[in-house]
């Protein structure tokens, strides 16, 4: 029995191998996985430096020339081609409009001493009335004090352009996506249509799209918001859509039987009860724009980015961090408004809890109202209260501290974050680097063919191969094998993150309850602020950037990891408790066993999402298709390279996003469910 | 009993692809369903179904998981679409009904209770029980005023502005039968309506629908597959099998005279002397019985014809629509509750 027991620890080690699927076919993809060694060890060992295709920084291929070209085409017919006379412009100027109602309003007129129209005293008034009204009077304080707490870092008017693009990001998301997700709801041939859409603006990194929207419609807000509607539309198509699909059938054949139209169904049964999954669909997008706004900055949105982003290049600690805060804060006051108002959003309970009396409420909001608007017209005649007082300012404050103890610690710790990091560096991420850069081109298609082969069949390693060789001819076959590189170490590093604290949340809802926050933080944090602190700590480098993508990623696995081991049956668990096992054995034999599929979907995000974090990685020191990509906003003449990188990128995405899922999903989940049990019995 | 009101006629339900062809094609409908199944992947949830409903009578579709009843059910109201047949409602045949004319029926005609209620949990009782008549295009006076009548009579008063997730499943299933009665349909159908219930509420429940059948004579199609709460309501029951009707009759028809070995073994548990009455029991009047001997009719239950029979020196005679049709005496009732089956086996005992 120990001989099948020690077997079954091995299996679930290796997440390639299932551990209890027929016979034939374990053998048969284990064969397939270790030819793939064999094939890239060899192939290293008498091969290695010949055939990797690496291209120098500075060097361009035609390709990119030829998209280069491209973009000074576009500079040259922006004004008389129809598509741009008569389709683009007129969007961006349409999106320019309403970005600059609310950038006029909350952050800067463009005419005379360039005052916002209710000055920042109108706008801390209005946006605390605004959170009363959709949430409650805790969330009201938290957004006045962090407003004024803006003006206090003398970030307001910087604060402020960053909220309006939000606000005009989240309204037009809201205006594609609300739509479009009723209907994903209600269509099942629309939801069809839509789903691998948004698929693959998920896999899509967000810096991605930057370049080439940057290219259509300019830098500056317009471009920006694009992006960010791009980016924070999907999760509130998927949340409507799934809101109004998750509504039981009972209670829609119960309507249906008493003879509702489509239409009253809709706006009786539907929308209703789907209106908090909506409203929860509004929280992710609203993280997500500000999310995506503040990362434009690369593309001249203004705001907070613009501060961190100028930090970063010149390696101003200090000032980033201040910078980061304000959007760390920005983030926490949209959260928590945007949660209160989705809990408002539930229904029944939420009546019975409520402190106040739906009567006492409405009065108060209509007499906040008014005091909100007697201070946003106060904002309008007096200077004080329409520009933030320069003389209280603890901004530079903030900033010459955080300088003075990021410079201690990296005198002082420099010993040992230097020492870790180098350990990490030279021992772990070098020689991995090195055994996939210097691998010749073809043996890398060989071992990679094989292990889609395995998992696949022929039809993902046809997708890999046409991936693969979609990479060669962007000419950044080189840069692509140091980001895979980087990738797959952090993405290492997640997975054992993601199994650790997953299993210890799955099995103690205690240490859940306590983890959740900090993973909901982690993830709703925008991608840059995680940069700053780890800045400071290890200086711009490879391994800065990798630790980005981990924080950045690991939540996502995390969870994933916990949902998987309290998803398993609580049955088994007491059986497995009851035969005799310890709890070690009820992890490795019986939890881990049986969360296989949530260790596969866990590794697939967060590979996901440490490629998502590849490029704003390079504005930290990492090398490969992102520092190409932030170079292509950088030089005009290396523009075509950094569009060919951000191509490259979107191409890696899908092949390590095929590979990992069909790894994830292609082990019959039947004989999984049944072995662990199995195995109890024995015990 | 007197016209019909629910007509079925050669209803068919086929799931699967190309299933629309099966009833139409003499040799496959004949299938039974497993072989059906493995020559064409469709499943016949319901084959060839006749039967009609009087008006006001509370007509029982019993059977066990997967016998295809509760699809029937919902092929009565289309909420899953019919393959081929006739469902005829009030003379008008519902499957040739245009998608308006459908709603119509359902907001007017038939409504429906359902196992797991299908309350709205957004709404408050009130709301829930006026959300018909709201669908109708009731004015909000009307229909509040409606509601709150029904509530009444279904035992919820107090509770108007409670939300469902506030009650128990019993009361939750009062609002269920509230918001099918706000309507005053001719028929309410029933799908397992009890099954979530515990024993105690699923009783008091039962004897709620058979009060207000009693109060108020609609039609009702009642879905279940526990044999005793179909035997206490149903009029006529009819037995489903892999979606065939078996055998339909009162419930003394089932356990006097099962169709067959499945029936059989159905009823077998069945107290017979609570469900068979004194016809199913009679011997033809002996040559000694005496003229004076006490009379029972033939609709008696056993149950209630022991104390009389027990208390008389002579057999009792049996009397059916004025005339003797024969005796029972202490050995055929004693007989029954030690649990042998009558008739064929009646004369060994």
């Amino acid at each position: 029995m120990s001989a099948t027991l020690l077997g079954a620890e091995k299996a679930t080690n290796t997440p390639a191998a299932p551990p209890t699927v027929p016979r034939r076919r374990l053998s048969r993809r284990a064969l397939l996985l270790i030819s793939a060694a064999v094939v890239w060890t060899v192939g290293f060992v008498f091969l290695h430096g010949t055939g990797t295709l690496a291209l120098p920084t500075s060097e361009l291929t035609d390709l990119h020339r030829s998209l280069n070209q491209f973009n000074s085409w576009v500079a040259s017919n922006r004004d008389d081609n129809p598509v741009f006379l008569y389709l683009l412009s007129p969007l961006r100027s349409a999106v320019d409009a309403v970005a600059a109602v609310f950038t006029t309003v909350f952050a800067a007129s463009s005419t005379g001493l360039g005052l916002p129209e209710i000055g920042w005293l109108g706008t801390v008034a209005l946006l605390g009335w605004l959170a009363f009204a959709v949430g409650n009077a805790r969330v009201a304080l938290l957004t006045v004090a962090v407003f004024t707490f803006f003006g206090l870092q003398g970030l307001f008017v910087e604060a402020a352009h960053t909220f309006a693009l939000v606000v005009t990001s989240v309204l037009l998301s809201l205006l594609v996506g609300l739509p479009l997700g009723v209907l994903a709801g209600i269509s099942s041939r629309v939801e069809k249509i839509i789903t691998p859409v948004l698929d693959f603006m998920q896999i899509l990194p967000t810096f991605v799209y930057l370049a080439p929207l940057a290219l259509v419609f300019l830098i500056g807000p317009a471009s920006a918001v694009i992006a960010t509607v791009i980016y924070a539309a999907p999760p509130i198509i998927r949340l409507t859509a799934h809101g109004i699909r998750g509504i039981p059938e009972n209670t829609r054949e119960a309507s249906d039987s008493l003879g509702t139209t489509p239409l009253q169904r809709l706006f009786t049964l539907q929308i209703p009860m789907a209106k908090r999954t909506i409203v929860m669909g509004i929280n992710q997008g609203t993280m997500a724009a500000l999310s995506m706004v503040t990362i434009a900055a690369l593309i001249a949105a203004p705001g907070l980015g613009q501060v961190v982003v100028r930090a970063l290049q010149s390696l101003d600690v200090g000032t980033a961090v201040n910078a980061g805060l304000s959007i760390v804060l920005m983030a926490i006051v949209l959260d928590r408004v945007t949660t209160a108002a989705s809990e408002r959003a539930r229904p029944a309970t939420q009546r019975r809890r409520s402190a106040l009396p739906r009567r006492t409420r409405m009065i108060l909001v209509g007499a906040t109202f008014a005091l909100a608007l007697v201070l946003v017209q106060l904002s309008r005649t007096m200077l004080w209260a329409a520009r933030f007082p320069q003389e209280i300012n603890i901004g530079p404050a903030i900033t010459s501290g955080v300088d003075a103890a990021s410079e201690w610690l990296q005198t002082h710790l420099f010993l040992l974050t230097g020492a870790f990091r180098e350990a990490v560096t030279v021992a772990f991420l070098n020689p991995f680097q090195t055994a996939i850069t210097d691998t010749p081109f073809f043996i890398m298609f060989a071992a990679l063919a094989l292990v889609a082969y395995a998992f696949g069949g022929w039809k993902l390693t046809a997708l890999v191969l046409a991936c693969l060789t979609v990479i060669v001819y962007l000419g950044l076959w080189g840069d692509a094998m140091v980001t895979l590189a980087s990738t797959l170490v952090a993405t290492v590093i997640v997975m054992v993150l993601g199994i650790v604290f997953g299993v210890a949340m799955g099995r103690s809802e205690r240490f859940d309850k306590l983890m959740r926050p900090v993973l909901d933080a982690g993830q709703t944090l925008p991608a840059f602020v995680y940069l700053v602190p780890f800045l400071g700590l290890f200086g711009a480098t490879r391994f800065t950037a990798i630790i980005a993508g981990v924080i950045y990623a690991a939540p996502a696995a995390i969870k994933i990891m916990a949902d998987g081991i309290s998803g398993v049956s609580p049955t088994v668990v007491e059986a497995a408790v009851a035969s005799g096992s310890t709890p070690w054995q009820v992890i490795t034999k019986v939890q881990l066993p049986m969360a296989r599929k949530s260790l596969g979907l866990a590794a697939n995000q967060g590979l996901i999402y440490v490629l998502a974090m590849v490029v704003v990685g390079a504005l930290v020191g990492a090398g490969g298709l992102g520092y190409d990509v932030v170079a292509g906003f950088v030089q005009s003449s290396l523009f075509g390279k950094g569009l060919a990188a951000g191509l490259a990128i979107v191409f890696l995405g899908i092949l390590l996003d095929r590979i990992t899922q069909a790894a994830a999903f292609s082990a019959p989940s039947r004989s999984r469910s049944t072995a662990p049990s199995a195995t109890t019995k024995e015990a | 009993m007197t016209s019909s009101d629910i007509s079925v006629r050669n209803l068919w339900k086929v799931f699967g692809a190309g299933g629309a062809k099966i009833p139409l094609d003499p040799e496959l409908s004949a299938l039974p369903s497993s072989q059906l199944l493995e020559r064409t992947g469709c499943v016949a949830a319901v084959k060839n179904m006749n039967f009609d409903v009087a008006k006001g009578e509370v007509f029982v579709i019993m059977g066990l998981s997967g016998s295809g009843k509760s699809t029937l059910i919902r092929c009565l109201t289309r909420l899953i679409e019919p393959t081929s047949g006739s469902v005829t409602i009030g003379g008008r045949d519902i499957l040739q009904a245009r998608p308006a004319e459908l709603r119509e029926l359902r907001r007017q005609k038939m409504s429906m209770v359902f196992q797991h209620f299908g309350l709205l949990p957004h709404r408050t009782v009130l709301d829930n029980v006026a959300y018909g008549l709201q669908i109708r295009g009731a004015a909000k006076n009307e229909r509040y005023a409606r509601s709150r009548e029904v509530i009444e009579l279904v035992g919820l008063k107090g509770y108007e502005s409670h939300f469902p997730e506030q009650l128990s499943g019993g009361m939750q299933q009062r609002v269920g039968l509230a918001r099918a009665l706000a309507g005053d349909p001719d028929a309410i159908l029933f799908d397992e309506p009890f099954s979530a219930l515990d024993p105690l509420i699923r009783r008091d429940m039962q004897a709620e629908v058979i009060r207000l059948h009693k109060d108020m004579g609609k039609t009702m199609v009642f879905v279940t597959h526990d044999l005793s709460e179909a035997l206490k309501l149903g009029d006529r029951i009819l037995i489903m099998r892999h979606g065939e009707a078996v055998q339909c009759g009162t419930g003394d028809e089932l356990v006097g005279s099962p169709a067959n070995d499945y029936i059989a073994d159905f009823v077998s548990e069945v107290p017979r002397s609570d469900v068979l009455t004194l016809k199913w029991i009679a011997d033809p009047v002996a040559a000694g019985t005496p003229g004076d001997a006490p009379v029972l009719s033939s609709d008696t239950i056993i149950r209630d014809a022991i104390s009389t029979v027990m208390h008389s020196s002579s057999p009792v005679l049996v009397e059916e629509s004025g005339t003797i049709m024969g005796q029972i005496d202490r050995d055929s009732i004693l007989s029954v509750l030690h649990g042998a089956v009558p008739h064929g086996t009646r004369a060994a005992a």
